[in-house]
């Protein structure tokens, strides 16, 4: 997370520009307290040594098994990291402090999602060379297509993620609503992404791994487009 | 409140229920600029809902809510004139004030920001707390920030929950400065307070909320202020 956050002033009054307002206002609160990133990295790390004992070395190759690891640490942690999303709105009541201002309902949609996508890249940046080392991969070449997979994944979890942390931020059993709701739209994302990572890890070129990223990318443009049209309903009460 | 011109806060019929309950049931309202209007009522009685449904926060069940004219909830321009101060502080407890109140101003589109947000916390006379995080902040000096975050765009409406919640005899001062200053200014208030003396101190209009229902409702000037308390001692006492 850059340091320099407190001091960087977005354009305002447009979507974009109120966007990384509430972008810039998350991460800072986040740069600040730390809690929910260290939390969600101290699991994926724990997540990643509790695979590694548990996997028979001798019956499953490396290659074959770290797609998986990977792909449930970044869901499970992701989960963890966007759940405090909204919370932090609710505290004292600020979601009614924004809503109340002239800012649009999706320009404060995108700035929570570009908030938390800032969020699961970074525990991604943590966790990817943590996999790599533990199950002894070398990402030499296919580090930069990798990321990219990652990257792209993680703009599709973040927007039905913030969707649904919006839903049920106001619930008495949020932490149990938030996997609930959010689980069952993560599939489609986390399925073209693991086969693209795994093709990628057994040594294929990265041509062989287009069609899964099509697909990716395409999930992506449907859950970003269809959350910013949804998410001014889940403020209603 | 007379009926000529354009209200800067009007409510027509409007109704908001949760349920089977109906919270606000049909109230009517005009408040025009430079009016002040002290709304009292026992728990319950539906003064912060309608005040929601005034600032935009909920839509109604029935009726209407306007703002200078405008439908609420509505886009930018309306919510742009309107300023919500809650009994709930609406502040961010990792940020410092000056980080709250600059926020809002921002999205507000105040020149100068910063600045403004300096002014706001100043008039609040918590400007030299303004770095230190909300969090480390009493219940009162939390009050003077989330005043000041309310009303950094200087609002043409004010609307105000139970504002001197928490609030010490110099903030309770401050406010009710900057409550006539915004009023001279052209805003219209709705005040909502369960402390009688003190609403129609500043009130120019005065209604008293019982059962999501206007039950009282007269200018401030025809209103003799013991028979007023009376009177809504009376109507507390009878819904207990």
């Amino acid at each position: 997370m850059p340091t320099n956050i407190a001091t960087w002033s977005p354009p305002v009054n447009s979507v974009v520009g109120d966007a990384l307002l509430v972008a810039k206002k998350d991460l800072t609160i986040e740069f600040r307290t730390r809690s929910a990133f260290l939390s969600v990295v101290v699991f994926a790390l724990l997540g990643i040594v509790i695979f590694f004992f548990a996997w028979d070395s001798t019956a499953v190759s490396a290659a074959d098994l770290a797609p998986g690891v990977l792909w449930v640490i970044f869901t499970f942690s992701g989960l963890l990291g966007l759940h405090r999303s909204f919370g932090v709105e609710h505290q004292e009541g600020a979601i009614d402090g924004l809503l109340a201002s002239p800012i649009s309902r999706e320009a404060i949609f995108l700035g929570k999602a570009g908030a938390n996508l800032v969020f699961v890249v970074a525990v991604q940046a943590i966790a990817i060379p943590a996999v790599s080392l533990f199950y002894n991969l070398p990402l030499g070449g296919i580090a930069l297509p990798l990321a990219g997979i990652a990257f792209l994944a993680a703009i599709g979890l973040v927007a039905v993620g913030t969707l649904f942390s919006a839903m049920a931020a106001n619930t008495r059993l949020s932490e149990l609503l938030l996997p609930m709701l959010s689980l069952p739209f993560f599939v489609p994302i986390v399925i073209p992404a693991a086969q693209a990572t795994a093709k990628l890890l057994s040594g294929r070129p990265v041509v062989d791994a287009v069609a899964w990223l099509k697909l990716l990318l395409a999930f992506d443009i449907v859950f970003v487009a269809a959350c910013m049209l949804a998410y001014p309903f889940t403020l209603e009460e | 409140m007379n009926g000529k011109s354009v209200a800067a806060v009007e409510a027509d019929s409007i109704a908001r229920a949760f349920g089977a309950r109906r919270a606000v049931d049909g109230v009517s309202l005009r408040v025009h600029s430079g009016e002040t209007l002290a709304l009292f009522g026992p728990n319950g009685a539906g003064k912060t809902t309608l005040l929601r449904l005034l600032g935009g926060l909920i839509r109604p069940s029935g009726g209407r809510a306007l703002v200078g004219g405008a439908k609420v909830p509505g886009g930018s321009p309306v919510r742009r004139q309107i300023g919500v101060i809650s009994h709930r502080t609406l502040l961010y407890d990792a940020l410092s004030p000056r980080e709250n109140v600059e926020f809002f101003a921002r999205l507000y589109g105040v020149a100068s920001p910063r600045d403004a947000a300096l002014r706001s916390l100043e008039r609040m006379g918590i400007a030299d707390r303004g770095d230190a995080p909300v969090r480390s902040l009493s219940r009162g000096m939390k009050q003077r920030v989330s005043i000041a975050r309310a009303t950094v765009h200087n609002p043409k409406v004010v609307l105000a929950d139970e504002p001197f919640t928490g609030l010490d005899v110099s903030g309770a001062r401050a406010l009710s400065r900057l409550l006539g200053e915004l009023r001279e200014s052209g805003a219209a208030l709705v005040l909502v307070t369960h402390n009688i003396e003190e609403g129609l101190s500043l009130a120019t209009h005065a209604a008293i909320m019982h059962e999501g229902r206007l039950v009282r409702m007269g200018e401030r000037a025809s209103i003799v202020a013991s028979e007023y308390a009376d009177e809504y001692r009376d109507l507390v006492a009878a819904g207990e």
